[in-house]
């Protein structure tokens, strides 16, 4: 059985970046897959990154991630501007986020618009595919 | 509070960003070609390699630095200390490593120097005044770790120059690299056989600036 747990991002939104990158990594260590409303900051990805890679031991081998982002891609400056402006008001709460401990997500196959997570289930070893 | 540090350290790198040897970062995930790109630089302006390249993942484990290398494209010349990092990865599994013929004493080894460089390159971003990212043109150019090496230099406010490597292979698609990233300026090569190279140089002038 896969456990994906829904994180709102009403339950991170006060967290410090580190207080945050904390939880998701406490999750994604029971073998649980995440599913955050939202995104992190730049930054606190990559200092995701930098934790994952402490805490990586003969157990807990990283993660995989893959960020849904309904921004969309270009030079469009008010665009820009009126994402920025509703990130600062609300927080980063456009798309979704997935984070998964390795030994559960094989693999994410991701285009703009849809994500492919390739699975195995740990108890029984048998792959399975979701997608969204 | 990092969010602070960040900004002084741009603050003042902004203010010596015209200093005359600047830092090149060569960034990317593992096994997209960055220590061959490192080495073909230094081959074609030094005679000389920086490191080892090697088909297992994570054979660059830490930072690896060549000073003073300087370049010359049309009458401009561009001096700057290059510098070669372990590559970016989210997961490091030390069975892989067996796979490709290690005993697991040495896989664990090489899985442990691994997150220590992957590490490494993170704190070295701060340094940089201008990034490579080396991407593997036969790969999904949309994984996470490539958005969020690119997103991360982006808002640290630091030049981005995006190789799409491995040209010469025939599943290479430079195009789906330029679609993920359209606002970038995007060479496609082949680090391993020179091809397109010049062209590499020419967008390394256009995004140090000079």
């Amino acid at each position: 059985m896969i456990t994906l747990q829904f994180v709102p991002y009403s339950e991170i939104e006060r967290l410090s970046s580190i207080g945050k990158i904390r939880k998701l990594l406490k999750i994604a260590r029971e073998d649980k897959i995440v599913v955050l409303e939202g995104r992190l900051q730049k930054e606190e990805e990559t200092e995701l990154i930098k934790t994952t890679m402490e805490e990586i031991d003969d157990e807990f081998k990283g993660i995989e991630m893959a960020v849904i982002s309904s921004e969309k891609k270009g030079n469009d400056v008010l665009g820009r501007f009126r994402n920025q402006f509703f990130s600062m008001l609300l927080g980063n709460r456009q798309g979704f986020t997935v984070i998964g401990p390795a030994s559960v997500i094989k693999e994410i196959k991701k285009d703009p618009n849809k994500i492919q997570l390739f699975a195995e289930d740990v108890r029984k070893g048998r792959k399975r595919k979701k997608s969204r | 509070m990092v969010t602070f540090f960040n900004w002084m350290n741009r603050f003042f790198r902004n203010i010596f960003r015209k200093k005359k040897h600047l830092k090149i970062g060569i960034y990317g995930p593992p096994n997209g070609g960055k220590t061959t790109l490192a080495n073909r630089i230094c081959q074609d302006w030094l005679g000389e390699d920086l490191g080892k390249v090697s088909s297992i993942g994570h054979e660059t484990r830490e930072i690896q630095i060549k000073e003073q290398v300087s370049i010359k494209s049309g009458n401009k010349e561009l001096s700057f200390n290059l510098v070669d990092t372990p590559g970016i990865a989210t997961k490091i599994d030390y069975e892989d490593f067996m796979k490709a013929g290690l005993s697991e004493k040495e896989a664990k080894e090489r899985a442990k120097e691994a997150t220590k460089g992957v590490i490494d390159a993170i704190k070295w971003l701060d340094n940089m005044d201008v990034v490579v990212v080396v991407l593997d043109a036969t790969k999904d150019p949309y994984s996470q770790v490539n958005i969020t090496i690119v997103g991360n230099l982006e808002a640290r406010k630091i030049p981005v120059l995006i190789v799409a490597n491995k040209t010469d292979l025939k599943k290479a698609s430079v195009k789906k690299i330029e679609s993920a990233f359209p606002q970038y300026k995007i060479v496609g090569i082949s680090a391993k056989y020179g091809n397109n190279i010049e062209e590499f140089y020419k967008g390394l002038f256009e995004v140090a600036g000079r």
